[in-house]
């Protein structure tokens, strides 16, 4: 038995130059969050509830169902991807090639069906194949060859930018398309892949919005809630500690690149559905969109860490955003601008703002 | 004694009176008064909570005092920065040495980083100039260090050195070690105590916070003891260790040797003719239920890679293990606990926790790491099942904790080691490794963890340790692993090799 004396001294942390809070002085006492932290966790959500307040004033086609339901569909990609990005980072990586990684099956989806008149399952499937190789070379690169994260996957999203032109030779794949030994393309778009991006459950959600549901839905449980998402934490916590606890932190980290890369080509099948041609510039913004989505959830609910649900709320946040501006007329070259406002203030706020006090 | 040392004590260096600091609700010290006089060496003790780092913080100038005023050679001195106090002759050595140079830089670069940060630098070296200065602060240190040796690859005990020397070259007057020899061997800590003493005929004063009577007893001029932020004891040599023990946490220290008992004839683990190296002696070892065994010797012995060998993270170069005679060969760490054999590595932060934000960042997930798939098969996490498991080690273990969901950031030392002996005892295993279980754990908390450790009767327990005494408080039987050859201990060297010889002359 420890003497209620020394109890008492040891239950009092050392303050210090650590990052030892406060908070954490007095165990005993039920935590009691401070307004100011309350403020941060809750700063995301009430800034949203202004904009829809404020658009809505401002322009009362704002708040209409078809217009939310629109700006879902303009995010479900973004949040996607995002949500693949943000199981790379719990892994304590970061994908930056699902950018290209998603424009480039755009056109693997196109050249499937256009050049080699594959239906709408086999390009699915053919789609998500390529999309799983490209996680096992990331995780390759990345965990046999020790290249860093950021390198091997700026490294990738480069040379798959420049894959995709290489069998158009730089041209868009549309119905007709001349192909570079002379002949044109004479396959086209099938309807049932089109559907992927256009179809809509019960006529009124969009087919987009369900798959972002469903992957949200899924990324979340499998992160949050299963012991896979816990290791996934462990590995990008501490990589040794996790590997002296006996997890297997390489097939880890290699499975979290096979996620978001097969996210990534999911993110590709629905751009190549609803633009329904083979956009060679298609993937352009989506890399940068869905990293700013996945580091604004940092701040939501202040997590100060990757997590799904915060970078589902973080590509909303921005699409509405975008959408009310849009509404008021704000010119399109402005949106990167406003995307990158929002981007520094989240960021700010999770790690300026939201830091303990030392 | 020596005339000038002589001459020199009575003047005080650094005078702090009634200093107060609190943390909202929370006083940290609470009238703390201090003396540091030149040509001494003052122990700072404390158990981990005590306000030892708090006052350290206050006269590095990291904190600013609530209440108190604190002379420096009988001048004011109210330090703004860090920065501030360095200048002012206060330099303080932190037990973590690699903020003090990075990999990339030579030795005699991190000799000078502080001079590069400043602006009397020029702004073009060349790298003769940088030697000569490198060479000019070790020879005034009086010490000798590799200069063109990468940082990186320098050990703690050279790093310690660098960070002492940067201090001298900066005029310090007063200079405050915190923990100096945790992660020293004896030869070195021995090597460190001749430098201090060495310092300490030149006038400077020290202040010096060790965990480890030994290096207090070997070195102190003065002892005192914080407790719950007010001064509990303070005394001069010669100094009663045993009442500043006992002042410290609040009880007398129940032994300090391990009782003698009988262990049960059943082998648990068996290593035959293992050689760490092709070249190494073979090592042969028996290790019985219910035996704790230690391992001591210095630094880079070998004896963390003997642990980590055992547990699956390098293979022997040869030699085979027995593993309740069978054979067992593990693959990595996740064969080695499925078989029952578990880790806890040296230095808790790096080894066993997950950062304080993260999932798994709590006692219930720090528990749970190794067991999510034994508990868990379908993949499902059940919080319940988390957090009863860190119940029942936070009650066995008596964690001053506020719950299974506390971060490890807000528990003291000694109940993070708590918690990680919690997570290895959650399941039964059949050897438990421990690598240096007891850095910045305070004394009463050590008797829990021993207490803990020694009660286990199925299975064995394999300890390193660079510290004699500690061996000597825990371990059944005890080692010495040195050049890779093990040894029973034969009892010599029990204290490090102290200054005494030295001073004596002195």
């Amino acid at each position: 038995m420890t003497s209620s004396l020394e109890q008492a001294q040891a239950s009092t942390p050392e303050a210090g130059l650590s990052a030892v809070g406060v908070a954490g002085s007095k165990p005993q006492v039920p935590p009691h969050v401070p307004l100011s932290v309350a403020a941060r966790r809750w700063a995301i959500f009430l800034l949203l509830l202004v904009q829809l307040v404020g658009f809505t004033f401002a322009q009362p086609a704002f708040l209409t169902a078809a217009n939310l339901l629109s700006v879902l569909q303009a995010v479900s990609v973004v949040a996607i991807l995002g949500a693949g990005v943000t199981v790379t980072m719990a892994v304590g990586g970061f994908d930056l090639s699902i950018g290209a990684v998603a424009a480039s099956n755009v056109m693997a989806a196109s050249y499937a069906m256009v050049v080699w008149g594959l239906g709408a399952v086999e390009t699915v499937l053919l789609v998500l194949l390529f999309g799983i190789v490209i996680g096992l070379i990331n995780a390759l690169l990345i965990v046999r060859l020790r290249i860093p994260d950021l390198l091997a996957t700026l490294a990738i999203n480069f040379l798959l930018t420049g894959l995709q032109l290489i069998p158009t030779a730089g041209r868009s794949i549309a119905t007709g398309l001349i192909l570079p030994d002379g002949s044109s393309a004479t396959g086209s778009f099938v309807a049932g892949f089109l559907a992927i991006g256009r179809a809509h459950v019960f006529g009124i959600l969009p087919l987009p919005v369900l798959l972002m549901l469903v992957v949200v839905a899924l990324l979340y449980v499998l992160t949050e809630h299963t012991r896979f998402g816990r290791l996934f934490f462990a590995v990008g916590g501490n990589e040794l500690a996790a590997r002296l606890a006996g997890a297997p932190t390489q097939r880890l980290r290699l499975g979290a690149y096979v996620i978001s890369a097969t996210l990534a080509s999911i993110g590709g099948l629905i751009v190549a559905a609803r633009v329904g041609r083979g956009d060679v510039s298609s993937g352009a913004s989506l890399l940068l969109d869905s990293v700013a989505a996945a580091l604004i959830g940092y701040a939501v609910l202040n997590m100060r860490r990757p997590n799904v649900l915060g970078t589902a709320v973080g590509a909303v946040f921005v699409g509405i955003l975008l959408n009310g501006l849009t509404m008021l007329n704000a010119p399109y070259y402005a949106q990167d601008f406003v995307k990158g406002a929002v981007l520094v203030g989240a960021l700010a706020l999770t790690y300026g703002l939201g830091r303990r006090p030392a | 004694m020596n005339p000038t040392t002589a001459a020199s004590t009575t003047q005080v260096r650094l005078a702090a009176r009634g200093i107060v600091k609190s943390f909202g609700p929370t006083q940290a010290l609470d009238g703390v008064d201090l003396e540091v006089r030149s040509g001494e060496i003052l122990a700072l003790m404390g158990a981990n909570g005590a306000g030892k780092s708090t006052l350290v913080n206050i006269l590095a100038g990291v904190l600013a005092p609530d209440q108190g005023t604190i002379t420096l050679n009988g001048a004011a001195y109210l330090p703004r920065s860090p920065r501030n106090a360095v200048a002012a002759g206060i330099a303080t050595v932190h037990q973590s040495t690699d903020r003090i140079g990075a990999a990339g830089l030579t030795t005699a670069d991190a000799l000078l980083l502080d001079r590069f940060a400043s602006r009397q630098s020029p702004l073009f070296l060349s790298r003769r100039s940088v030697r000569r200065q490198a060479e000019a602060i070790i020879a005034r240190a009086g010490i000798s260090l590799p200069l063109d040796r990468d940082f990186g690859d320098l050990g703690p005990a050279d790093r310690q050195l660098v960070a002492i020397a940067r201090a001298i070259s900066a005029d310090a007057s007063v200079l405050i070690l915190d923990e100096p020899t945790a992660s020293l061997s004896q030869t070195e800590a021995a090597r460190l105590f001749d430098l201090l003493t060495e310092l300490k005929v030149r006038g400077l004063a020290i202040i010096y916070i060790s965990h480890r009577l030994s290096d207090l007893a070997t070195l102190a001029d003065q002892a005192v003891v914080l407790r719950g932020g007010q001064i509990v004891y303070d005394a001069t040599r010669p100094i009663d260790f045993t009442a500043a023990v006992t002042a410290m946490i609040g009880r007398p220290l129940a032994h300090a040797h391990a009782i003698a008992r009988n262990i049960a004839h059943e082998v648990v683990f068996r290593l035959r003719q293992a050689r760490l190296g092709p070249d190494t002696a073979p090592i042969d070892l028996d290790l019985h239920a219910g035996e704790v065994v230690a391992i001591t010797g210095p630094l880079g012995a070998g004896k963390s890679r003997l642990l980590k060998t055992i547990f699956g993270l390098h293979p022997f170069a040869s030699g085979s293990m027995e593993l309740d005679s069978r054979s067992y060969a593990p693959g990595g760490p996740a064969q080695a606990i499925a078989a029952g054999v578990v880790l806890a590595g040296e230095d808790r932060h790096r080894t066993s926790f997950l950062p304080a934000d993260w999932p798994g960042g709590t006692i219930a997930g720090t528990i749970s790491l190794p067991y999510l798939p034994r508990w868990f098969p379908h993949g499902w996490l059940r919080r319940e099942v988390e957090d009863s498991a860190a119940e029942a080690g936070i009650r066995r273990l008596g964690i001053r904790a506020s719950g299974p969901c506390a971060t490890l950031d807000t528990l003291s030392g000694g109940n993070q080691q708590k918690v990680v002996l919690a997570r290895w005892q959650a399941e039964p295993a059949r050897l438990l490794l421990l690598d240096e279980p007891f850095q910045g754990v305070d004394v009463g908390a050590r008797a829990d963890i021993i207490a803990a450790i020694r009660d286990n009767r199925q299975s064995a327990t394999l300890i390193a340790t660079s510290d004699t005494e500690e061996a000597l408080e825990i371990a059944d039987r005890i080692f010495t692993l040195e050049h890779h050859r093990l040894r029973p201990w034969a009892g010599d060297n029990l204290l490090p090799a102290g200054p005494t010889g030295r001073s004596e002359v002195a």
